[in-house]
């Protein structure tokens, strides 16, 4: 169950964060560091949209905080005018939950990759999305390892051809979405790097969500994977590939709209056709849905290989509780209840209960 | 007929039984009780890792030791002058520890055929013979504990599990110990169940009567208290000691205490202490391992709050890259290792030093970290203060050496004085720092304290000081990326002149020698104190003039180190490992420093530790 935070519904999902006197300009983000990504990587998309999309938040760029794990997606915080941390392999989430617990004035971004996250920091990933701390996960999702030149990653098809795996890999890839909402997500969303007016509302949806929010970026990696995401981003095919998710719309997609996503009779979802199954009974998007049974369907239809009908967009938004509010409540309380603990009140516990006196 | 009186200046008592008959809240209760009374006390608790094992067997037994005296003792002493064994596994487990002619308390209900036969009894030894050189009293204690409450409305079960009271009130009697702090202990802790509290309440007070009626003790002990310096005083363990100590510090450097931490044996309790105690805006974080707890520290310290992990030898090995990032970024970072036997799992609840190399250099790459050691239970919060001065002063992390006997020993403290912590001051930066070529002024997050070599430290939410760290190499001063081999040795070199220069605000190496003259040196550092300081006295006690010398820094070693170790003609170091610090002092300093190590799971013997002295003094 979800169980609203209390007084939720008051406040301002980023409540706590300073706001600014004079509206910020993308231009405020960028530093003076010279930004390494190879020519044509697809992180250069990302970084400027997260850039340009950043000031209409009106918050104040010292509150704000890029964390990032290893990996080509974690030099992100270098090329950010904010606060940054620039960490170790996998550990992001980790390090952004205890500043973000600590410090409920910021608001803390974790910036990392397919293997970054869902490799060796899977299990800090999949605990930061069961606690929904207030947090925001950008995945860039290139389904190959870029920094150590190529290897296949926990997103690469089975049988994928890399320098580590030249008779094809063995292992089934994750499905970040279905992986985040398996892991008590209270927000998951995909989008793609090149797909600017898209990322920029995902974004926006994302830092708009008291609690862990993942969003996943397909970004193509144009030296070792490049067109990864062709058959999802090519004119030519993209409609028919990428379902768009639009909340409270009925779901449909295709050139001419002519596909549909339904609910079967024995529950799972597929994809119609639209006219013939009738349009009043394809699944209408709901991303605010307490049961993420459905959004976990959707996350299902994508070919595992081919990345074939995809959706795309806010899957989940429901509000929950954040671990760092409800600390903060427990905190309150225990003040409240036992007053604040001054230097009396240390003495006192440093005491303790069994004391004795002796005279000089 | 009024009984006898015995004055005794000291007593080592050890409850032995099952790890389910309660031995170690009977030790516990005993030890307030002798805190109260003034003695001077030191306490072992020794018990297995698992939380039920099987009942009656040896693998099972759980141990408390509590040494109390008329006058200032060190340890929680060698072996007992009393066992209390509730059953025949713990007879047979500690009776080779007991010297001939100590006093034997036990439970007769217990010496059954099959209890006999589980441990590997042919015949009952209360009946061959065989425990003849003890003065065996041996009392129904399981019974007579059912007796006594005939009347009162519990199971047979919980009767039977109130024998530890009735063992307690009998000990009570025995050494003269207050019952008032007993009571008020049972009342609370049986608040909720009426029937219990009475259950144990009346066992209790049953076993201090059977000791005034009994004929079986015709004597009782008094041990006067321990002349001790004036104040205020209360019992402490070392982990308690430590949680208190982190939180002074939080106060006096006025930084909220973040502590992320995965459980482990034996620094659970650290954790579990600090989760009560929000009200001082503690934040304890549960973490998902290891790692985990350790990162979310350093986030928080990132953020400008006291960041502090605790753990054990494995999660040490789990934390070190953690450790090394926060060497790099030069962030304040306390981690509390709690040792214990290792290597892997080892002995989760048993005592060693073996983590000294790991703490030092168990990271890649050149990652100095200041490592310090508490000597006594006590001693751990002043070990807690000190870290976090060392951490937040020079923007490091800072590994404590607890081990599991500091950890669960304890013994009486003199409350501190709140006003004597050293100041502690984040001075955070709150301004730029550096101007541009271009004249623009920018803040440098390298840029560095020319007398500590701190670097500076401006928290998120300082405007104008937005900045990016990581574990790249930083350039020296504005802490870009920077693969400038120059550069990369000039930082290197940097953070080692950093941590060395810590031996400016460290004490110099106090050596103990009241003669003077002596030409034997005995080391040690971390929880040895008690041991080596103990057979060092019994050994001049003796005649032999020796020194003494403990350390509490291991890294950076006292100003003053070499000096002192040159002074002498022969250095003895005693150490729970297999030589980790002689190791090292050898290469440092080219002294032939003769190891003498132990890794039994348990604190020096004083015995043993004095003749090992009195060998290596007497030896031309």
């Amino acid at each position: 169950m979800n169980s609203p935070a209390p007084g939720f519904g008051l406040i301002d999902p980023l409540a706590g964060i300073p706001t600014v006197d004079e509206p910020l300009t993308a231009k405020d983000f960028k530093t003076d560091q010279e930004v390494r990504w190879c020519p044509g990587c697809g992180d250069y998309a990302v970084l400027a949209a997260v850039q340009s999309f950043l000031p209409e938040l009106n918050i104040r760029r010292e509150n704000i905080v890029f964390v990032s794990g290893i990996g080509c997606s974690s030099r992100f915080p270098y090329y950010m005018n904010t606060y940054g941390m620039h960490s170790i392999h996998g550990r992001a989430p980790a390090i952004a939950t205890g500043l973000a617990i600590s410090r409920p004035d910021l608001s803390v971004w974790v910036v990392t990759g397919d293997g970054d996250a869902l490799s060796i920091g899977g299990n800090h990933l999949i605990h930061a999305l069961r606690r929904n701390v207030n947090l925001k996960v950008l995945l860039f999702n290139n389904r190959i390892y870029g920094l150590t030149k190529g290897q296949y990653s926990p997103t690469s098809e089975q049988g994928k051809v890399t320098k580590s795996t030249p008779l094809g890999s063995l292992d089934v890839p994750f499905n970040p979405v279905s992986l985040a909402l398996g892991a008590e997500a209270s927000f998951v969303a995909r989008t793609i790097d090149s797909d600017r007016k898209h990322l920029t509302g995902v974004l926006r949806a994302a830092a708009h969500h008291r609690g862990t929010a993942l969003v996943e970026i397909y970004q193509n990696c144009n030296i070792f994977n490049d067109g990864a995401f062709e058959l999802l981003k090519s004119p030519d095919t993209k409609d028919d590939a990428v379902i768009r998710l639009e909340d409270g719309e009925p779901i449909r997609f295709g050139t001419e709209g002519q596909h549909g996503v339904a609910r079967m009779p024995d529950g799972t979802l597929r994809v119609v056709d639209a006219a013939e199954y009738g349009t009043k009974r394809l699944i209408v998007h709901d991303a605010q849905a307490p049961n993420p049974e459905v959004a976990f369907a959707l996350s299902r239809l994508a070919d595992p290989s081919t990345l074939r009908t995809t959706a795309i967009g806010v899957y989940r938004d429901v509000r929950r509780a954040t671990y760092d509010d409800l600390l903060h409540e427990q905190i309150a309380s225990a003040v409240d209840d036992q007053g604040i603990g001054d230097r009396p009140v240390l003495e006192d516990l440093i005491a303790g209960k069994d004391t004795w006196t002796v005279e000089a | 007929m009024a009984k006898q009186v015995v004055q005794l200046d000291r007593v080592i008592i050890r409850f032995a039984g099952d790890s389910g008959d309660g031995m170690q809240l009977t030790g516990d209760r005993f030890t307030s009780e002798t805190a109260l009374m003034g003695n001077d006390l030191a306490t072992l608790p020794d018990f297995p890792a698992e939380i039920r094992a099987p009942a009656g067997t040896l693998p099972g037994v759980s141990a408390f030791q509590l040494h109390f005296a008329d006058h200032d003792i060190m340890t929680p002493g060698d072996s007992p002058n009393v066992l209390v064994a509730m059953n025949p596994a713990a007879l047979k487990a500690n009776l080779p520890e007991l010297p001939r002619g100590s006093d034997l308390i036990v439970n007769t209900d217990e010496f059954t055929k099959r209890n006999l036969a589980r441990v590997g009894y042919d015949e009952n030894p209360l009946e061959t013979g065989a425990l003849d050189a003890y003065r065996v009293h041996a009392i129904p204690l399981t019974s007579m504990t059912v007796e006594a409450l005939k009347n009162v409305d519990v199971t047979r079960k919980d009767a039977e599990r109130a024998k530890n009271m009735f063992a307690l009130g009998l000990l009570c009697w025995l050494y003269h110990r207050p019952t008032e702090g007993t009571i008020a202990f049972l009342k609370k802790k049986f608040a909720s169940k009426p029937e219990l509290l009475r259950a144990n309440t009346i066992a209790f007070e049953a076993g201090w009567s059977f000791g005034e009626t009994t004929e079986d003790f015709s004597v009782s002990y008094e041990i006067k208290p321990a002349p001790v310096r004036p104040g205020r005083y209360r019992n402490i363990s070392g982990n308690l000691a430590m949680a208190y100590g982190l939180l002074a510090a939080s106060w006096r450097s006025s930084l909220p205490l973040f502590l992320g931490s995965y459980p482990i044996t034996p620094a659970s309790d650290i954790l579990h202490e600090l989760s009560k105690h929000k009200r001082f805006g503690v934040r304890t974080f549960q973490a998902e391992d290891e790692i985990a707890g350790v990162g979310a520290a350093l986030g928080a310290a990132f953020g400008g709050h006291l960041g502090v992990t605790t753990t054990s030898g494995p999660g040490l090995a789990l934390k070190a890259e953690t450790v090394g990032l926060a060497v790099s970024l030069e962030l304040p970072l306390v981690i509390c290792d709690i040792q214990r036997g290792g290597p892997s799992t080892g002995l989760p609840t048993k005592t060693e030093q073996s983590d000294l190399l790991q703490a030092l250099y168990g990271r890649n790459g050149e990652a100095p970290v200041p490592v310090l050691a508490p000597r006594s239970p006590s001693d751990c919060f002043n070990a807690a203060v000190e870290a976090v001065r060392i951490a937040i002063t020079y923007r490091t992390p800072v590994i404590v050496l607890s081990d599991g006997y500091l950890a669960n020993g304890s013994e009486p403290w003199r409350l501190p004085d709140l006003d004597e912590l050293p100041p502690i001051d984040p001075a955070f930066s709150t301004a730029v720092n550096h101007v541009a070529a271009d004249g623009t002024e920018e803040f440098w997050p390298y840029l560095r304290d020319p007398q500590t070599l701190a670097r500076a430290w401006a928290a998120p939410g300082t405007a104008g000081l937005e900045h990016r760290i990581g574990g790249l190499e930083k350039q020296d001063g504005s802490g870009d990326i920077s693969y400038d081999p120059a550069n990369h040795d000039l930082m290197v070199r940097t953070r080692q002149a950093k941590v060395d220069r810590i031996t400016a605000s460290i004490p110099p190496l106090e050596v103990d020698d009241p003669d003077g003259d002596a030409d034997i040196l005995v080391l040690g550092w971390g929880s040895t104190y008690g041991p080596i300081g103990a057979a060092v006295r019994r050994c001049r006690d003796a005649g032999l003039h020796v020194a003494q010398a403990h350390f509490r820094h291991l890294n950076p070693l006292p100003v003053n180190t070499e000096q002192v170790l040159k002074g002498y003609r022969k250095v003895l170091l005693p150490e729970m490992n297999l030589g980790q610090l002689a190791l090292l002092l050898r290469g440092r300093f080219l002294v032939d420093v003769v190891s003498y190590t132990q890794v039994r799971g348990l604190p020096f013997k004083v015995a043993e530790l004095a003749s090992v002295i009195h060998e290596a003094a007497t030896d031309e």
